[in-house]
C-alpha cells in the first residue's frame, strides 16, 4: 500500500515508534553503525524507520541543515526511499537473473494439523456498533489474510460488507499504537495494573462513586454481564455509551409506539411492497443489510414474483437507486408524508398538514397510489424508517405495520440487540456533566473517539483535558485525538487478536475467537474491566467460556464450545420475536417546517462510516457508491440549487449552521432534494495516522444533539476557490450528444414480459475474426470459465471492490494518483444516471475483466504477457509485462489497471504479513488486471485432480469454487463457473433472455455477460419516471475548464 | 541522354545553382564552411545553448528511469502520452531525408543533389530522436530486449502479431539503411576534405572515414552502383516505415485508430512534415552560410510545392475520417468527431485544421513560395499543425473511447514538455555539429550541376565500347 | 594523400568477416552465460548448518522421502522437517556427535535451524508439489539422484525451458505413480543394453511411449495445451 502521495503531516513524520523515553542524540556515525550490518531493501526499510524518529530527524537538522525540511515530509523521505530501491532493482536487474540465497526455516515442533502451504479457514465475527457481522477468516500459516462472509450464519449467509473485508486491513495497519503510554511515555502492563489499583481501592470503598465507563455500542453478553456485575457491587459507578452514529430514534421510536424499547427486523424475503421512509438499508453499517440484501435481492426476479419498491429519501443511497419509485425530500417534510400515508391506508392518522410535495398539504396522486398499492399487500409488505428519522416517524412506521397486518409476517420485534439500549445522546451529556462537576475521578473510555466525534454543544474535549477527572484511562487501537488527551492510553487489541463475543442484528451470538497473537500486546474491554471488577489475570477466553458455560444448559460443554466456535454462531441465541401492543394511535409531531436558509442533513459517510475507518486506505480509496469520489467528503447539493447558488462541482464554499462554520467543496448530485444540503461525518481528522489525517473537512463542529440528523437554517455561501475532487468515473451518464450507449439495459416489468430478449445486440458471426477461431476449441476442455452478473440484483454496495483488492494485493495509490486516474482496482462499480437531474434513475454495473474470447489487448502486446489459456481465461502474466500499456488502450472495457509508480509499499513489514502468498505482488512498470481469482481456480482444480487420481474416478470442480467478489457479494449478483457443466449456475444465467454482453457489437465475445435490470414501477405512476434525459454536467469536461 | 552541344533539362526553368560557378568554387565554399578556423562566436553560443537543452533531456530520461513513467500526464485510459506523439512525429520527419536522396535520385531530380545532403542528416537526427521513445516509454526498459526473438531460456517468443515487434524492426532497419546510404554518400566528400584540411589531425580523421577513396574510375563506378543500389533499397523503406508506425493505431480497436486510411496518410503526413523540416532548416543555413548561390529559389518553391501536394493529401485524410465518422453510422465514431469538434481538446483539433490545411493553401500563390519569411513561417506552422495531428490521433482518441465511466483527461506534466524540449535539444545539437564538422551540400553531386560536368560524362561514354 | 597503406585493403576485406564472427560470437556467449551454473546455481553445493546427506539416509538407511517431507503430496509446499523429526532418531543415535549440536541446540532452545535454500524458483512461479507427485513425475525427474548427493545440490537449471520442456512432452516422463518415490527407477527401454520392463495395471511395457500413453490415459494428465497455459505457473 503506497502512501506516498498522500499529504502526511508532522504527526505521521514523527512516527508511531517513536520511543520518548531516551532521547539521546544521533549524528551520522552512530546512524551508519546503526544500518551498518542491513543491506539490500532490508537496508532500506531500518533507514525508513530510522528516518521515522525524531533523534533522526534532529540528526538532520544539525547535519544537513538544507536537506532537513524534505526529510520531514514524508513524501519525498519515502520517495527517496524508493529512488534508492528502484535504482537498486536496475543495478539487479540489469545484469544477468541470479537469485540470492534465502533461508528455510522450519519449525522447531511442527503443530498438529498444519499442512504448509495450505491455508485454514476460522470463524469469527467482526462488529460495527455493536452489530456482529459474522465471518470466517482465511489464514496463512496463522497469518490472517482475507475476510469471508460465514454461510451458515443466518446474518450472513456467505455475504459480508465493506467494513468487515477491509478490516483485515486495520488488524496490520502499521500506525496502530503499540505500546501502553502513560503521558506520552512507554509503560508495562503490570505498571499499569500498579497505577490503577490506588484509585480502584478508593473507589471501591466509596461504591464506586467515581467511576465512569464509557463504551460504544455493546452487544457482546459477556463485556455485558462483567460490568453489570461490577455496578451491582460498585452501585454509584456508572455506565455511559456513546456512539456517533447511534439507532437512538429507533429505541425511542418504539418507545413511542409501544411503551418499551425494541429491536425491530424485517424479512425482506416475503414482501411484495416495501415503502421506505429514508432507510438506507441495502448498505452497510444498517445493521442486518447484508442478509437484508441477500433477501431484497432475491426477490428482484423478474421470472419469479417480483418485489416493487418505494423510496422516499433526503440524501440520494444506493438503496433509492434501486429503487422503483423514488421520491426526493427533505429530511424535515417526510414525517409529513409519512402521516399522509399513514392517513391513506387508514390507520386513523390525520394526513399531515406538511407540504412535503404539495404547498397545499395532505394527500397527491403519488401517496394515494402507494397507499392503494401497500393496502393492496396486507401482511406481505414493509414499511421502514431511516435510523435519522425522529422517533415519530418510527412510531408512525410501526403503526402502518400493525395496520398492514405486516408483524409477525414480514416485520418482528424482538429484545434490543443492544446490551444497554440507553440513550446515547443523553448518556453522554450526563457523563460530561459530572465530569464537569468533579464528580468522576476514574474515567475509562474503552474504544471509540469521543474527543472527535461527541456532539459539539457538549465540548467533550475540553472537558476531557480539563483536570477535573483525576484518571483517565483510554483504551483504542490508534493514538487519536481522544488519547492524546487521556493519561494512560492502553493499545486496544484487533478483533482478529481477542476472545470476546457479540450479536448479530437477530441477537444471534457468535463468539469472537483470534487469528493471532496481539501484534503490539493489545489488550481487550474484557481484560480492563477484570481489573475493576479485582480479577486480573483473567483471559478473554477465561472469561467468555466462563459466561457460556453459565448459559449453556445441555450435557457436554466442550461439545457445545467447540461446535459454537466451529459454526461460528450459538444455536438458539437468536431473539424470538416478542408481540407488543401500539399505544396510541396518534403521536405529537415533532418537525416544524423549515423555518429559513436550507436544510443539512448529517450523514455517516459511505466508505469511513463515522470517521473510525479513516485511517484504512482501502476505504479511504473506495469510490462512493454515487459519487465515486474517493479520500474526501463533499458538500452534496442538488443541481437546481447549485443553478440558483451558482454553485459548480469543486468550488469552495463556506457552511454555517448553528452559528459554526466549516469550508468545503461542492458536490452536485442528480437527485438530491431541493433546498437541503447533505455533509458525511467522519473526515478532517487530526490525529487518524499516516493515511487519514487531513482528509476531508470536519463537520462534527456543526453536530449538536439537538439536530444530530438534520436541521433547519444552514447557510451555504462560495468563497471562491477550488478544491479537487477525485473522482474515479469520468462521465455520470450513458447518453452522448450522439445517442445513448448500450451499457447498461433495462426496461419496465411489462416491457420485459412483452419483449424478454430486448438486451440482446446480434453478435458478429463468430468466425469473423482474422485469427483461427478453432484456435481455442473451448468446448473440448474440461472447463471453461465465465460469469454472469445480475444488474438487478447488484444494490452498488462496493463490498465486491474491497473484497477483490484484499484478495489480489491491490495496492492503495492516494489522492493524487486518483486524480490522475491512476487507482489500481481490478473490479469497479460503474454508476450511471438516467432521467431528470431532479430525480434520476440509478443504475450500478459491476465491471470486472471480461476474459474476451477474442481479446482485443493479446494480440497487440509485444511479449506476449497477456495471452489466453485453454480454458478461456484472458491470463496476465505480471513478470513477462514489459509496460507499454498497448493492452489497456486497445481493451474497450478499460478494465486494465498499470503500475505507473511504485505503487506497492514494500518497505512496511505489516503488509507483508497481510499479503496473499497465493497472488504476485506486482511492481512498477507492470499491467494488471482480474484474472477471475486464477489462483483460487489452480487451488481447486489440483486438489480435485489429486483427489480424482487417488480415488481412480473423475472428479470435476463445483460450485464450491467462487471468486472473491463473488463469494463476498451480500446480493448474490455474481455467479462464476464453469460453462462446460450443463448444470452449473453460470449457464443457467447465461440462458436466460436478458443475459447480454456489453459492446457485443465489437466481437470481442465475452465471457463476463450482465443480466439486464428489470424495473418493476407502478403502472399508476409510470408518467412520473418517463422523461428524456437533461445530461448531466460531464466530469470530464468539467476539470478541463477547470483545470 | 543530353547531348554536347544542348545543357541539361534543369536549365530551362531557374537554375538550380547560381551561374557564375566552377568546380574549384563549389568546393572552396562548402569545404571552407568546415575548414575554415576560427570557430564563429555565433556557432558557438548557439551549440551551448542546444547542448544545454540536450541535457535535459537526459536528466529527464535519468529521473524517468529512477521513478517510473508515472512523472508523465499518462493514465488509465490514455496509456500513450507525449512519447508516443512524438515518436510519431519524429519519425515523420524522419523522411524527407531519405525520400529527396533515394527516391528523388532514382528519378533523376538533379536539383535535390544540392539538399539531400543535410536533409538526410537531418533524418538520421530525427530518427536517433524517434528512437528513444519506444523504449523508454515502456513500464520496464531494462527488459526491452524482449522484443528481439532470440533463443531464450523461457522458451518464448515475441508477439509476431504485435505492431510494435514490427516497429522494432521497420525503424530499425531504417535507421541502418538511411545510416549508411548517408554515409556512402559522404565518403567522396570526406576525401575532398582529408585533400584540402591542414591540420594533420584533420586529415587522419577524415582519411580515415574516407577509407581511402582516390576517386579513381573504378572507385566511381562502384561508388554509382552501391549508391543505386541503396537507394533502391531505401525507397520502399521510405513507405513502409510510416506505413508500419501507422499500424499501431490501425490494428487497434480504438475509435480514430481503426481506419484503413492510416497509412497512405500517415505517409503523406510524415513528407508533408519532412519537407516543412527541411525548409526550416534550408532557409536560416543557406542565408547564415551564404549558400544562396546553391540553394537557390528553385530549390525552395518546389518544396513548396511538395509540401502543398502532401498537405492535400493529408486533408483528403482528415476528410475521410470525418466521412467515415458519418458513414460507418458507428456511434463511437460519430462521437469521436462529435468529440473532436466539441469535446475538451476542441482547440487542439481546431488549431490542427487551421494549421495544416487552412495556412498552407497560400502556397498556390507564387508570393508566399518564393519569399524565404513567409515560407519558413508556414513551414513552422505546419510542423506544429503535425505534431498536433498527433496529439488528436493518439490522447483524444484515447481519451473517450467506449465506456462512458472510463472517460479520461490527459494532463502533461513539466517532465512530459522538458522530454520534448529536450529531444528538440538533441535534434539541434547533432544538426549544429554536422553543418560544423562534414560539407552540408555533398560537393561533388554540384559539381554534377555544372555544365562541365557533362563534358567528362559524354567523355566517359565515348570511352565505352 | 592518402593514410591507408595498400596492405589496408586486406584488413578491410577480413573485417567484413570479423565483425560477424566477433558480434556472433558475442551474443551466443551470452545465450550460453545465460544457461551456465553461475546463473543458475545447478549443480552447487551450499553451506548448510548441519551436514545433511541424503546419500546415507536415503541410500544407507532407506528411509523414505516423506518421512521427512510430509506435505509432499497434499501440499504445493513439500515441507521441511522440523528439529524434532530430526530428534526422533538422533536423540537414541549419535547424541554426541559434534556436528549434530546445531541440532540438539535448536531442540533445547527452541530456535529453528536456518537452511540455505538449495531449489529456488522465482517469487512469481508458483509450482506444486502435490500435483507433480500425484500425476507420476517422480522425485528425481527434477531432484535428480538426490540419493546420491552426499551435500544436497539442485540438479535441473529450473528455468522455464526446463519446466516446459517436460510439459510439452509429459508421457516422456511420467511413471506409475507407486514408482514416484523409487530413487532406482528405470524407464522402461528396449535397446542393445537389453530389455527392460516396467509393469502398470497388470501389463508390461518395454518402451516409454506406450507406458506414457496408458499412465495419461490413466491419470487423465491434462493436454499440452492446458498445462502450458501461462496461468499454470504463473498468477
Amino acid at each position: 500500500m503506497s502512501i506516498d502521495e498522500n499529504k502526511t503531516k508532522a504527526a505521521s513524520a514523527k512516527g508511531p515508534d517513536v520511543c520518548p523515553t531516551k532521547r539521546n542524540q544521533l549524528d551520522l556515525a552512530t546512524v551508519k553503525e546503526q544500518i551498518a550490518d542491513t543491506t539490500g531493501p532490508e537496508y532500506w526499510r531500518s533507514l525508513e524507520e530510522l528516518a521515522g524518529t525524531e533523534e533522526f530527524q534532529e540528526m538532520m537538522h544539525r547535519e544537513f541543515p538544507k536537506g532537513a525540511s524534505e526529510w520531514l515530509d514524508d513524501f519525498s523521505r519515502r520517495g527517496f526511499l524508493k529512488t534508492m530501491g528502484a535504482s537498486l532493482a536496475l543495478a539487479g536487474l540489469t545484469g544477468c537473473t541470479r537469485m540470492p540465497d534465502t533461508e528455510i526455516v522450519p519449525y522447531v515442533k511442527q503443530p498438529e494439523n498444519v499442512i504448509p502451504g495450505r491455508p485454514k479457514f476460522y470463524a469469527t465475527a467482526f462488529t460495527l456498533g455493536g452489530y456482529a457481522s459474522p465471518i470466517l477468516v482465511e489464514s496463512h500459516m496463522f497469518r490472517p489474510t482475507k475476510v469471508e462472509g460465514n454461510p451458515e450464519h443466518p446474518a450472513s449467509l456467505g455475504g459480508t460488507d465493506i467494513y468487515a473485508q477491509a478490516s483485515i486491513l486495520d488488524l496490520y495497519d502499521p500506525d496502530r499504537a503499540k505500546d501502553i503510554t502513560y503521558l506520552g511515555d512507554v509503560r508495562s502492563w503490570p505498571a499499569f495494573m500498579e497505577a490503577v489499583k490506588g484509585p480502584m481501592s478508593v473507589e471501591t470503598r466509596m461504591a464506586g462513586s467515581g467511576v465512569r465507563i464509557l463504551t460504544q455500542g455493546v452487544t457482546s453478553p459477556t463485556l455485558a454481564s462483567q460490568i453489570k456485575s461490577y455496578l451491582d457491587a460498585n452501585p454509584q459507578a456508572k455506565w455511559h455509551v456513546w456512539e456517533p452514529v447511534n439507532r437512538d430514534n429507533v429505541y425511542e421510536g418504539a418507545k413511542l409506539a409501544f411503551g418499551e424499547a425494541v429491536e425491530t427486523r424485517y424479512d425482506f424475503s416475503k414482501a411484495d411492497v416495501i415503502v421506505s421512509l429514508d432507510a438506507d438499508f441495502l448498505y452497510a453499517g444498517f445493521p442486518g443489510s447484508t442478509r437484508y440484501t441477500r433477501d431484497f435481492a432475491a426477490r428482484r426476479n423478474p421470472d419469479g414474483n417480483m418485489n416493487r419498491l418505494y423510496v422516499i429519501e433526503s440524501t440520494p443511497s444506493s438503496t433509492g437507486m434501486k429503487a422503483d419509485h423514488r421520491w426526493p425530500m427533505r429530511a424535515g417534510e417526510i414525517e409529513g408524508y409519512a402521516r399522509t400515508l399513514a392517513a391513506g391506508i387508514g390507520t386513523g392518522f390525520a394526513a399531515g398538514t406538511a407540504g412535503f410535495n404539495n404547498p397545499a398539504g395532505g394527500a397527491t396522486k403519488f401517496d394515494k397510489t402507494v397507499a392503494t398499492d401497500l393496502s393492496g399487500h396486507r401482511g406481505s409488505s414493509i414499511v421502514i424508517a431511516g435510523d435519522h428519522q425522529p422517533p415519530s416517524v418510527h412510531a408512525i412506521a410501526h403503526a402502518m405495520n400493525q395496520a398492514l397486518g405486516n408483524v409477525g409476517q414480514t416485520v418482528f420485534y424482538s429484545e434490543p440487540v443492544d446490551a444497554n439500549p440507553v440513550k446515547r445522546g443523553e448518556s453522554l451529556n450526563a457523563l460530561v456533566d459530572d465530569m464537569r462537576s468533579g464528580k468522576v475521578d476514574l474515567l475509562l473510555i474503552l474504544g471509540g473517539n469521543p474527543a472527535y466525534d461527541a456532539p459539539a454543544e457538549l465540548d467533550f474535549a475540553s472537558a476531557l483535558k480539563s483536570n477535573a477527572v483525576e484518571t483517565k484511562v483510554y483504551l483504542g487501537t490508534h493514538r487519536n485525538e481522544t488519547a492524546e488527551l487521556c493519561q494512560w492510553h492502553v493499545p486496544e487489541a484487533h478483533y482478529l487478536e481477542s476472545w470476546s463475543d457479540a450479536r448479530a442484528y437477530d441477537g444471534t451470538a457468535t463468539i469472537i475467537q483470534p487469528l493471532i497473537e496481539p501484534l503490539y500486546g493489545g489488550k481487550t474491554a474484557h481484560e480492563i474491566v477484570t481489573i475493576l471488577a479485582g480479577q486480573p489475570g483473567l483471559t478473554g477466553h477465561d472469561l467468555v467460556q466462563q459466561y457460556w458455560q453459565k448459559q449453556h444448559t445441555g450435557a457436554d460443554f466442550d461439545a457445545f464450545w467447540r461446535k459454537s466456535l466451529h459454526d461460528g454462531w450459538i444455536e438458539g441465541t437468536q431473539h424470538a420475536p416478542k408481540t407488543v401492543a401500539l399505544k396510541s394511535a396518534s403521536f405529537s409531531a415533532t418537525q416544524s417546517m423549515p423555518a429559513s436558509g436550507f436544510e443539512l442533513n448529517f450523514r455517516r459517510d459511505p466508505s469511513i462510516y463515522d470517521g473510525r475507518f479513516a485511517n484504512n486506505g482501502w476505504l479511504q480509496e473506495l469510490p462512493k457508491p454515487l459519487t465515486k469520489l474517493t479520500w474526501d467528503n463533499p458538500i452534496m447539493i442538488g443541481p437546481a440549487m447549485a443553478e440558483r447558488l451558482k454553485l459548480n462541482f469543486k468550488d469552495v464554499a463556506e457552511l454555517e449552521f448553528n452559528g459554526k462554520k466549516v469550508k468545503g467543496a461542492i458536490w452536485i448530485q442528480a437527485g438530491h432534494p431541493d433546498n437541503s444540503i447533505t455533509v458525511f461525518l467522519g473526515y478532517g481528522r487530526t490525529r487518524a495516522g499516516r493515511i487519514g489525517t487531513d482528509t476531508g473537512f470536519d463537520v462534527y463542529p456543526l453536530r449538536t444533539s439537538q439536530a444530530p440528523w438534520f436541521g433547519d437554517g444552514a447557510k451555504l455561501t462560495a468563497v471562491g476557490g477550488i478544491y479537487q475532487l477525485a473522482s474515479t468515473q469520468g462521465y455520470q451518464t450513458m447518453e452522448t450528444p450522439v445517442g445513448e450507449r448500450p451499457l447498461v439495459m433495462e426496461r419496465s416489468l411489462e416491457e420485459y414480459k412483452k419483449e424478454p430478449n430486448f438486451a440482446k445486440e446480434e453478435e458478429p458471426a463468430k468466425d469473423l475474426t482474422l485469427y483461427k477461431p478453432q484456435e481455442f476449441p473451448y468446448e473440448k476442455e474440461a472447463y471453461s470459465w465465465g460469469m454472469a452478473i445480475d444488474l438487478n440484483s447488484c444494490v452498488g454496495c462496493n463490498n465486491c471492490i474491497v473484497a477483490c483488492q484484499s484478495e489480489n494485493n491491490i495496492a492503495v495509490v492516494g489522492k493524487e494518483q486518483t486524480l490522475k486516474g491512476r487507482h489500481m482496482h481490478w473490479l469497479r462499480v460503474d454508476a450511471y444516471y438516467n432521467g431528470p437531474r431532479d430525480n434520476p434513475k440509478g443504475f450500478f454495473q459491476p465491471v470486472p475483466c471480461m476474459q474476451c474470447e477474442n481479446a482485443p489487448c493479446e494480440l497487440v502486446c509485444p511479449v506476449q504477457a497477456t495471452i489466453h489459456s485453454s480454458e478461456g481465461l484472458n491470463d496476465m502474466v505480471y513478470n513477462r509485462c514489459v509496460g507499454t500499456r498497448y493492452c489497456s488502450n486497445n481493451c474497450p472495457y478499460k478494465v486494465r489497471r498499470f503500475n505507473f509508480l511504485l505503487f506497492q509499499d514494500w518497505e512496511t513489514p505489516q503488509f507483508k504479513l497481510m499479503r496473499n502468498p497465493d497472488v504476485t505482488i506486482r511492481s512498477r512498470g507492470v499491467m494488471e488486471k482480474c484474472t477471475y481469482c486464477v489462483q483460487r481456480i489452480s487451488e481447486h482444480r489440483i486438489d480435485t485432480e489429486t483427489a480424482s487420481v487417488r480415488e481412480g474416478k473423475e472428479i470435476r470442480i463445483g460450485e464450491e469454487l467462487q471468486t472473491a467478489c463473488q463469494q463476498s457479494c451480500p446480493a448474490n449478483a455474481i455467479v462464476f463457473g464453469n460453462l462446460n457443466d450443463p448444470n452449473s449456475q453460470v449457464n443457467k444465467w447465461k440462458a436466460l433472455p436478458r443475459n447480454y454482453s456489453m459492446l457485443a457489437e465489437l466481437n470481442t465475445r465475452p465471457r463476463t455477460t450482465y443480466l439486464a435490470e428489470i424495473r418493476n414501477p407502478n403502472p399508476e405512476l409510470q408518467s412520473g419516471l418517463q422523461s428524456k434525459t437533461e445530461a448531466l454536467v460531464p466530469e470530464a469536461e468539467l476539470q478541463a475548464e477547470r483545470t | 541522354m543530353a547531348t554536347q552541344t544542348q545543357i541539361p533539362a534543369p536549365d530551362r526553368r531557374v537554375p538550380v545553382i547560381a551561374p557564375g560557378h566552377t568546380f574549384s568554387t563549389i568546393t572552396d565554399k562548402i569545404s571552407n564552411i568546415v575548414l575554415k578556423r576560427p570557430i564563429s562566436l555565433g556557432w558557438i553560443f548557439g551549440f551551448l545553448i542546444v547542448f544545454s537543452m540536450m541535457n535535459v533531456l537526459m536528466m529527464c530520461l535519468g529521473y524517468l528511469f529512477v521513478k517510473g513513467t508515472g512523472i508523465w500526464g499518462i493514465n488509465i485510459p490514455i496509456g500513450w502520452g507525449f512519447a508516443i506523439v512524438n515518436f510519431v512525429w519524429w519519425i515523420g520527419i524522419g523522411h524527407a531525408g531519405t525520400l529527396i536522396s533515394a527516391i528523388l535520385a532514382l528519378l533523376r531530380q538533379t536539383w535535390r543533389n544540392s539538399i539531400n545532403r543535410f536533409a538526410e542528416a537531418m533524418t538520421l537526427f530525427a530518427v536517433a530522436c524517434a528512437g528513444i521513445f519506444p523504449l523508454v516509454h515502456t513500464g520496464r526498459p531494462w527488459l526491452a530486449y524482449w522484443l528481439f526473438p532470440y533463443p531464450n531460456t523461457m522458451n518464448y517468443w515475441p508477439n509476431f502479431r504485435s505492431p510494435l515487434v514490427w516497429d522494432v524492426f521497420a525503424v530499425s532497419t531504417y535507421l541502418t539503411i538511411s545510416l549508411v546510404f548517408w554515409f556512402i554518400g559522404l565518403i567522396p566528400d570526406l576525401a575532398t576534405l582529408r585533400d584540402r584540411a591542414e591540420n594533420p589531425l584533420l586529415q587522419k580523421i577524415y582519411g580515415l572515414f574516407a577509407m581511402g577513396w582516390r576517386g579513381s574510375a573504378r572507385h566511381w563506378h562502384r561508388y554509382e552502383s552501391a549508391y543505386l543500389l541503396l537507394a533502391g533499397l531505401a525507397t520502399p523503406l521510405v513507405l513502409s516505415v510510416h506505413t508500419v508506425v501507422s499500424f499501431d493505431f490501425a490494428v487497434g480497436i480504438v475509435p480514430g485508430w481503426h481506419t484503413t486510411i492510416f497509412p497512405p496518410y500517415f505517409v503523406a503526413g510524415a513528407i508533408y512534415s519532412g519537407f516543412a523540416m527541411v525548409l526550416c532548416l534550408a532557409i536560416p543555413i543557406r542565408s547564415i552560410y551564404g549558400l544562396k548561390d546553391f540553394i537557390t529559389e528553385r530549390h525552395l518553391e518546389t518544396s513548396a510545392k511538395v509540401m502543398l501536394a502532401t498537405g492535400l493529401i493529408v486533408a483528403y485524410g482528415y476528410f475521410m475520417e470525418g466521412f467515415m465518422g458519418w458513414y460507418s453510422g458507428s456511434q463511437f465514431d460519430s462521437f469521436l468527431l462529435w468529440n473532436r469538434f466539441h469535446g475538451p481538446y476542441k482547440w487542439c483539433y481546431l488549431g490542427l485544421l487551421a494549421s495544416n490545411i487552412l495556412i498552407p493553401q497560400v502556397l498556390w500563390l507564387k508570393k508566399f513560395r518564393v519569399s524565404t519569411g513567409w515560407l519558413w513561417l508556414i513551414s513552422f506552422v505546419v510542423l506544429v499543425g503535425m505534431w498536433l495531428e498527433r496529439f488528436i490521433i493518439v490522447i483524444v482518441s484515447l481519451s473517450r473511447d467506449f465506456v462512458n465511466s472510463s472517460f479520461g483527461m490527459y494532463y502533461p506534466t513539466k517532465w512530459d514538455w522538458m522530454t520534448f524540449a529536450g529531444t528538440i535539444g538533441m535534434f539541434l545539437t547533432f544538426m549544429w555539429l554536422f553543418v560544423r564538422v562534414l560539407p552540408m551540400i555533398s560537393v561533388f553531386e554540384l559539381r554534377m550541376l555544372l555544365p562541365e560536368a557533362h563534358v567528362h560524362e559524354n567523355a566517359a561514354e565515348e570511352v565505352k565500347p | 594523400m592518402q593514410i591507408f597503406p595498400r596492405s589496408a585493403n586486406a584488413i578491410a576485406r577480413a573485417s567484413l568477416v570479423l565483425t560477424v564472427v566477433v558480434v556472433g560470437g558475442l551474443l551466443s556467449g551470452l545465450m550460453l552465460l545465460e544457461r551456465t551454473p553461475y546463473i543458475t546455481n545447478a549443480g552447487i553445493r551450499k553451506a548448510q548448518p548441519v551436514p545433511f546427506s541424503h546419500q546415507h539416509h536415503v541410500t544407507g538407511l532407506g528411509i523414505d522421502c516423506r518421512y521427512c517431507h510430509t506435505s509432499v503430496e497434499t501440499s504445493s509446499f513439500a515441507g521441511i522437517p522440523p528439529t524434532k523429526t530430526c530428534m526422533n532418531c538422533h536423540a537414541q543415535i549419535w547424541t554426541n556427535a559434534a556436528y549434530l549440536e546445531p541440532v540438539r541446540e535448536s531442540f533445547r532452545s527452541g530456535r529453528s535451524l536456518e537452511w540455505t535454500r538449495v531449489n529456488q524458483l522465482p517469487n512469481f512461479v508458483y509450482f506444486n508439489h502435490s500435483i507433480h507427485i500425484n500425476k507420476g513425475v517422480g522425485c528425481n525427474t527434477c531432484h535428480g539422484p538426490i540419493d546420491q548427493m552426499p551435500l544436497v545440490y539442485q540438479y535441473a537449471s529450473l528455468q522455464m525451458e526446463f519446466c516446459l520442456d517436460c510439459h510439452r512432452n509429459t508421457e516422456k516422463y511420467i511413471r506409475p505413480r507407486e514408482q514416484v518415490f523409487n530413487m532406482r527407477y528405470q524407464p522402461p527401454s528396449n535397446d542393445l543394453m537389453g530389455v527392460h520392463e516396467v509393469a502398470f495395471n497388470g501389463k508390461t511395457y518395454s518402451d516409454q511411449e506406450s507406458l506414457g500413453k496408458a499412465l495419461h490415459e490413466q491419470y487423465n494428465v491434462r493436454s499440452v495445451k492446458d498445462i502450458t497455459s501461462c496461468n499454470t505457473c504463473h498468477r
